[in-house]
């Protein structure tokens, strides 16, 4: 047996989540070779071969990858599944873009958003929102896994020195062309990966109010959330969503502010290791999963908090 | 152009799951059901393009047990033209379904699949992609905004860093994603249409495609349960707890 890892990147840098993957993939088998598509992305295919659980880096360099695009991955991996007895990757939007189209190709039945390898073919994954957890053995000879990021801890990322080896090319698609992607640039800490997380909700009542929010985020160098329906009306942008239809966190701290609770939104943060809960109404089933609920109005329980904050004399960062 | 939408029909998302004691999976039985949410805002966006004068016919599509048909003509409804249940009495794999919609859209020719992100249920967000890959059309998913072209889809999409915008010839598959559009509800002299509309029905088995699974569902229980947590008089108390209890600022 052994592991196909397909890497995630922006030609210049790892992405974090594809470390939390790689985790998760050596415990499938420690055979894990990692393929990287791209363009100009030595220094990727460099700091992969760091990282020490990682075996051979397969380093596919073209301009046709210079732009990530489903189709144009899928038939460069395809190339090079023959010798391995899983394909994985995280399910971030990535993931959940691309192994899909590479499992149907290769007649698979994939395996989503694993939480939990118990033996190379059996996995336990969230369903219905994380309102139950299957257990489940995939029968197909190969495998096409996607792993959720969270819930594996990141992969060392110095002291490995895999070999790096360049690979061919696969064709273009005439059909989907890339016009371009709107990032939102941030000092802060990323949603998926951040200590402490901030959250608000339809409470908020505005875009403006998100600044206590961010005040509070600033003061603790945290990432910051947002309901669903905090999105939808538009006071934040889409990237910033938790939920079942969102991100998923797993902070050590969650501050849920002006959130009801909805079952979609836990999905996305209930495995927190401690989760603080903001809210007017002593009855919303944000309650029902906060280590510290604070029954209060949330205009006058921010500017508060960030005062009490500013006392302490030490903040963890 | 035709648009053909495939809904799945979910436990609707405001019932609180229940696990079966056995194992086996969760309660079904006298709970509430409903269209996949997200394959609500396919329809809606299907009938915007119609109404807009892009789109010639819309075709809903099902695959699932008789009672899937309420999801069709619920899509009927609000504005599809007809309906086509493909009839299996088990559950399938995304895998399978992807299978059975390709034969559908071979007898079909539609120049668009509108599909949802992601069903509320499996969670498995798979069915789109492998479509498109069966029929290697390409697929733009998790579409917050589309705009219809000469022979191309504008499409902006979700993604973790922000949003992307891709261009897709036609024919493609979209997946749509909840942010795409405002569902509408079906009116009453609407509902009474749709009975009349044509449904018409497909056994599975009669496609001759494979869809027999291939992952075994071992054990369905439910997920651990966080301890009660207390309640705080102040934003004072709360620090000190955060700070000195739980140690995380
Ligand atoms: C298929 C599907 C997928 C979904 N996916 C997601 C998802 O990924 N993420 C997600 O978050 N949601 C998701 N949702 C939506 C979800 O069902 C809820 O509608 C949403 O989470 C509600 O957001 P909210 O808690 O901010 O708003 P509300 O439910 O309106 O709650 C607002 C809360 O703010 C409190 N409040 C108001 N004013 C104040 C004040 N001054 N001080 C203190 N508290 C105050 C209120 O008491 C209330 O509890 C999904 C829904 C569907 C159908
Ligand atoms: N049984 C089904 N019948 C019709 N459409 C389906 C079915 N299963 C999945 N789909 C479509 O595929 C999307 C994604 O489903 P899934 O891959 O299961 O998350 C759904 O939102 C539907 O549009």
């Amino acid at each position: 047996m052994s592991v196909l890892l397909i890497a995630e990147h922006n030609n210049k840098e790892v992405k974090s989540f594809t470390l939390n993957a790689i985790t998760a993939a050596s415990q499938i088998d420690q055979d894990l070779h990692v393929l990287l598509i791209g363009h100009n992305a030595d220094d990727v295919a460099k700091s992969l071969s760091e990282v020490p659980l990682v075996k051979k880096v397969l380093h596919m360099d073209n301009e046709i990858y210079e732009n990530y695009i489903a189709e144009n991955y899928t038939s460069a991996i395809l190339k090079h599944v023959d010798k391995y007895s899983h394909i994985v990757c995280s399910a971030n939007t990535f993931g959940k873009n691309l192994m899909p189209r590479i499992a149907a190709l290769l007649d698979i039945s994939q395996v989503s958003d694993i939480i939990k390898v118990i033996a190379p073919d059996t996995f336990l994954r969230p369903i219905y929102a994380g309102n139950a957890f299957a257990t489940v053995k995939s029968n197909d000879d190969k495998k096409c896994i996607t792993i959720r990021p969270t819930s594996f801890e990141a992969a060392e990322t110095t002291g490995g020195s895999a070999e790096i080896e360049k690979v061919d090319a696969a064709d273009k698609t005439e059909k989907t062309k890339f016009v371009n992607r709107e990032e939102i640039k941030s000092d802060r800490p990323e949603l998926g990966t951040a200590r402490i997380v901030i959250s608000g909700g339809r409470g908020l009542q505005s875009g403006e109010n998100f600044k206590l929010i961010t005040d509070v985020a600033d003061k603790l160098n945290a990432a910051i959330g947002a309901s669903r329906a905090a999105v939808d009306a538009g006071y934040i942008t889409n990237e910033h969503q938790v939920g079942q239809t969102g991100k998923v966190v797993v902070p050590d701290l969650y501050i849920a502010v002006g959130i009801s609770g909805a079952i979609q939104h836990l999905a996305g943060m209930k495995e927190s290791k401690v989760i603080v809960a903001i809210n007017k109404d002593g009855e919303a089933p944000i309650f029902s999963v906060a280590d510290y609920g604070l029954e209060a109005d949330l205009f006058e329980a921010l500017p508060q908090f960030l005062e009490e904050l500013n006392k302490l004399n030490t903040i963890q960062k | 152009m035709k648009i053909l939408v495939a809904v799945k029909r979910v436990i609707d998302y405001n019932v609180q799951i229940r696990v079966k004691e056995d194992g086996s999976g969760v309660v079904t039985d006298n709970v509430k059901m409903s269209t996949n949410p997200p394959d609500d805002n396919a329809i809606e966006e299907a009938v915007k393009i119609k109404e807009a004068g892009k789109a010639s016919e819309i075709i809903a599509v099902t695959v699932g047990e008789e009672k899937a048909q309420e999801t069709v003509r619920k899509a009927l409804a609000v504005g599809a033209d007809r309906g086509i249940h493909v009839k299996v009495d088990s559950i399938l794999e995304p895998l399978a379904v992807s299978k059975i919609l390709k034969k559908i859209v071979e007898k079909e020719n539609p120049d668009l699949v509108f599909m949802g992100k992601q069903a509320i249920d499996d969670d498995c967000n798979q069915t789109g992609q492998m479509l498109a890959a069966h029929l290697n059309w390409p697929q733009a998913t998790f579409a917050s905004k589309i705009e219809v072209k000469e022979n191309s889809l504008e499409v902006t999409r979700e993604v973790d860093e922000g949003l992307e915008t891709i261009e897709v010839n036609t024919p493609a598959i979209v997946t749509c994603d909840l942010r795409l559009n405002e569902p509408r509800y079906a009116s009453l002299p609407n509902i009474m249409k749709a009975k009349k509309k044509p449904i018409e029905q497909i056994n599975a088995s009669d496609l001759g495609v494979d869809t027999n699974p291939r992952i075994e569902h071992i054990k369905i229980e439910e997920p651990p349960k966080r301890k009660a947590g207390i309640k705080v008089a102040s934003v004072e108390e709360l620090v000190q707890k955060l700070k000195n209890e739980a140690k995380v600022i």
